[in-house]
Parts: C-alpha cells; sequence; structure tokens
C-alpha cells in the first residue's frame, strides 16, 4: 500500500527532495506561525482592553 | 420571518463571538483531520507521475494554496458586497480578518509554483497568465490591508476596503485575460501548464489537502474576527461583561 | 454650466501649476533610459512602448493624489457632495479635468520622445492614439484610488500601491498596440484597447465619498 521502499527514498523524493521540503516545510512553518501570531495579538489586544476599561472605571468612581 | 430575525441575530458581534469561539475548536480539528488523511494519501499512497516523477507532490499543496488565495478574496468581495449594500457590521471585521490568511495563501502559492516550475520547467518564474495574475492578487490583498490599516475610522475603513474589494474583483478576469493576451503577443516561454490525467489517488489526495486549507483559513479567520471585534466594539457591555469576566 | 464643465473649469487653477512639473517628471524618465541600457537603435525601438507606457503610468499617478485634496482641505468638495448635481457627474468632471491637464500633454508630448527612440511615423501615430485612448482610463481607475486615500497619512505610496496593480491591463494593451505596430503585426491591436475604457467611469462615482 505504501509507495516508499524506505524512509531515506521518501526524504529524497526521486532527486526532487529540495523542492518538495522546500514547498511543504515553507507551508508548514506558515501555518504554524499565523496561528501563534494570531494568538498573542489577541493576548496584546485584550489586556490592554482590560487596562483601559479599569482606567475608565476608576475614572468615573473618582 | 423567524428565519429572517435569526440571521440578523447571528449577524449581531455579541452572539457571534461566542459562536465563533465554540466553533473554533472544530474547525482546528476537522483541518488536522483532513490533513493528515491528504498528506498520507499524496505523500504516502499516492504513484509516482510518469512524467514529473516525484516533483509532482507539490501540488499537493500548490492547487489548494491557489484555490484558496482566489476563493478568500471572492468571499471577502462577498462580505464586501453585503457590507455596501445592507450596512452591516460583521462583514467588514469578516473581510479584514480575512484578508492576511489570503495573502498568505497567494504568497505560498507563488513560492511552491516556483519550487515546481524550476526543476519541470527549469525557470523559477515565466510571465505565464496564471502565474502574474496571481502576483496581482498578492498586490490586491496587500493594497486592501494597506488602505484598511491606513483609515482610524473603522466604518470609513469597511466602506473604503468594500470598494477596492468589489473594484478588484471585477478587475482580476480583465487582468488575467489582458496577460494572457499579452503572452500570445509576445510568444513568450511555451510553457504548457495542462496537467497529464491524474490518478484517483492523486486528486482524492489533493481535494482533502484543499479540504484541510479551508477549514485552516476558517478556523484562522474566526480566531482573528474574535480580536477585531473585541477592539472594535469595547465601548459596548457585552464586551465589557467579556472582559470583567473569566476570559483570558 | 453644466456641472461637469463647471467642475473641470474650477480645477483649471490649482492644477495647472503642478502640470508642468508632472510633464517633465515624464520627459525626464524616459529620457533616462536610453542613458540606462545604452544607444542601440534596435534594442530602444524593441523598449520603447512599455518605457514610454511606464513612465505615462507614473506620471499620470504623480498628479492624482491632488484630484480631490485641494477641494477636500477648503470645504468645496463638501458643498460639491451636498450640491443638486449629481455626484457622478462630479467625479466624471473632476476625471474628464484630470485627464485634460494630464493624460491629453502626455499624448503630445510622446510622440517627441518616440522620436529619440527611433520610433517609425506609423509607430509614432499608434502611440499618440494609444496614450489618447488609455489615459481616460488611467485618470478613471485613479479617480477611485484618490478617492479611497482622500486625506490619509501616507496617502501618495498608498495612492500608487492601490491604483499600479489595476492599471495593468491598461499598460498591456496600450504598450502592445505600440508593439504591434514596431513588430509589423499592424495596428489592429488598438481595437482591443477600446473594451476596458469605459470601465472605470461605471465604477469612479461611488468610490467618491467625502468622509465625515
Amino acid at each position: 500500500m505504501i509507495h516508499w521502499n524506505s524512509f531515506a527514498d521518501f526524504i529524497a523524493m526521486g532527486g526532487y527532495g529540495f523542492y518538495v521540503w522546500g514547498s511543504f516545510g515553507a507551508t508548514a512553518l506558515i501555518m504554524a506561525i499565523e496561528p501563534i501570531v494570531v494568538a498573542r495579538n489577541r493576548k496584546n489586544t485584550i489586556a490592554r482592553l482590560k487596562r483601559q476599561l479599569r482606567a475608565e472605571t476608576r475614572n468615573t468612581a473618582e | 420571518m423567524k428565519d429572517r430575525f435569526n440571521l440578523y441575530r447571528f449577524a449581531s458581534p455579541a452572539t457571534f463571538y461566542p459562536l465563533a469561539g465554540a466553533l473554533i475548536p472544530w474547525f482546528v480539528a476537522v483541518s488536522v483531520v483532513f490533513g493528515l488523511a491528504g498528506l498520507w494519501l499524496g505523500m504516502l499512497v499516492a504513484p509516482t507521475d510518469f512524467q514529473q516523477g516525484e516533483g509532482y507532490r507539490i501540488i499537493f499543496i500548490h492547487v489548494p494554496a491557489s484555490w484558496m488565495s482566489m476563493f478568500i478574496y471572492l468571499v471577502m468581495a462577498g462580505w464586501a458586497a453585503i457590507g455596501l449594500a445592507f450596512n452591516t457590521r460583521l462583514s467588514g471585521m469578516m473581510a479584514q480578518a480575512l484578508a492576511p490568511t489570503g495573502a498568505l495563501m497567494a504568497f505560498l502559492s507563488l513560492w511552491t509554483g516556483a519550487l515546481w516550475g524550476k526543476p519541470m520547467w527549469g525557470a523559477w518564474w515565466v510571465w505565464d497568465a496564471r502565474l502574474t495574475s496571481e502576483l496581482i492578487l498578492l498586490f490586491l490583498y496587500i493594497g486592501y490591508m494597506a488602505l484598511t490599516a491606513a483609515i482610524d475610522d473603522v466604518k470609513r475603513a469597511d466602506k473604503a476596503g468594500g470598494l477596492l474589494l468589489l473594484v478588484g474583483v471585477v478587475n482580476i478576469p480583465i487582468i488575467y485575460f489582458s496577460v494572457k493576451w499579452w503572452n500570445t503577443l509576445h510568444q513568450g516561454s511555451s510553457v504548457n501548464l495542462t496537467k497529464s490525467s491524474m490518478a484517483e489517488t492523486m486528486l482524492w489526495g489533493m481535494l482533502l489537502m484543499a479540504m484541510c486549507f479551508w477549514m485552516y483559513a476558517i478556523a484562522v479567520a474566526l480566531m482573528r474576527v474574535r480580536t477585531i471585534m473585541l477592539e472594535r466594539e469595547r465601548h459596548t457591555d457585552w464586551v465589557k461583561a467579556e472582559l470583567a469576566g473569566g476570559e483570558k | 454650466m453644466s456641472p461637469q464643465s463647471s467642475a473641470a473649469t474650477s480645477n483649471w487653477p490649482c492644477d495647472v501649476r503642478p502640470t508642468s512639473s508632472r510633464h517633465c517628471f515624464f520627459v525626464i524618465v524616459v529620457s533616462l533610459f536610453p542613458l540606462g541600457i545604452g544607444p542601440e537603435p534596435d534594442l530602444l525601438r524593441k523598449l520603447a512602448p512599455g518605457v514610454l507606457w511606464v513612465a505615462a503610468l507614473l506620471a499620470t499617478m504623480l498628479s492624482l493624489p491632488r484630484m480631490f485634496a485641494d477641494d477636500h482641505r477648503d470645504g468645496t468638495l463638501e458643498q460639491l457632495a451636498l450640491a443638486p448635481h449629481p455626484l457622478g457627474l462630479v467625479v466624471t468632471g473632476k476625471v474628464i479635468a484630470h485627464w485634460l491637464v494630464s493624460g491629453l500633454p502626455l499624448a503630445l508630448i510622446a510622440p517627441v520622445l518616440g522620436i529619440q527612440f527611433d520610433l517609425s511615423a506609423d509607430a509614432l501615430i499608434v502611440l499618440t492614439g494609444a496614450i489618447l485612448l488609455g489615459t481616460p482610463a488611467l485618470s478613471g481607475i485613479g479617480a477611485i484610488g484618490a478617492a479611497l486615500t482622500l486625506g490619509l497619512r501616507g496617502g501618495g505610496v498608498l495612492l500608487s500601491l492601490l491604483v499600479l496593480p489595476l492599471y495593468i491591463p491598461v499598460l498591456i494593451f496600450g504598450a502592445g498596440a505600440v508593439d504591434a505596430t514596431v513588430s509589423g503585426l499592424g495596428e489592429r491591436a488598438t481595437c482591443h484597447c477600446s473594451p476596458h475604457l469605459p470601465l472605470p467611469h461605471l465604477a469612479s462615482p461611488p468610490g467618491h465619498r467625502p468622509p465625515p
């Protein structure tokens, strides 16, 4: 069922290893980094909004 | 009448926000499942292509990335049309949340295309209509993001961005056909992009990967739209309650 | 006086001044190319359509930020938007005015510069015709970009980012028409130029919204 004879064959990709893994690597990298950046953005935004909210409530209380 | 009411209810950020939050893990899970199945089928099971050897396996990410880059732009334009016609708040946020993912897809499409073109045609880049249009699409994404980022007034940013998206959608086919015509005039590199008939496993692998990319794009866009919602609606009561509550 | 012609004439005093520098830009950019590439007539003849057209795009773009900016600053734009004339007509007038001071002179200068590139008489006629036909489209598409970036920080750079990709079909057909004549295919290519022209005029009026 599996097309490859050995792991080394799989990595070599019939001589196209650089191109195939260059493509898959870039895609994997972007798909890993994008959610991390989005999540960090979200965390920062929430922290900032919370700070603002706290400052606002303090101002109205005084 | 009831349907209409429901639609408006979900279009309101206060209801959409928790709904999106609940949906994200599901889209991530489905994307991972499709991705693993597609990679297994495409990278391990699918046979060697008799013309392109193993190099053709780039198709399993190149084609989904290209599809998604075009599809996301169309979806954004659809949201823009809805936003301009019905003045809904959600549509502008969705368009803005989708744009970076669409731009990344366009970039990936160009990147993988270059890595595929080098061994197959002997050139990283040819001035083919499809490649050139994809590059222009990337420029259109960047232009949209730069425009909406430069406008402080949210309503105006949505409107301006929406108009740009609609103008872009009208222009993409014009650009495509003009480049095609230009290419025949110059009789440039005679690259034949038509693919040989594909084995069934290859086709299935590609479709599974496309589903994986699609679900991934939805998940990331929903993540992004939730942040945009908090930011834009920060003066409303529901955001204040959300922030005061257990939201980490 | 029709709103179109009044919008067109009201632009004259403020637009004429920078006009000359804009066209100097066109002349200088085109003249730089032979210095960069070399003086071989064959090569220059081949490059001329593209060089002239790209320079025309850039020269047109230089003046775009001013299309609505002055009227926006002194409040005229708001008055125009409130005026009883349909806004589309006013914008069309603006586009025509912009073309009169940018596109039309370019078409008149282009053949002179074409001689520098050793273009034949046929090619010069096609070049002038192509620029005459293509520049209204540039002004029209540019109006969309000018309206969308009105009053923004870094508006000029942003405008080029938005507008240049949309200029590509005009560039291809405009330069292609001249190219076809130079390489002896005949100027039938020019006919392909026209279908694209009405488009920006359909699209430009809604693009214009004075910010609150």
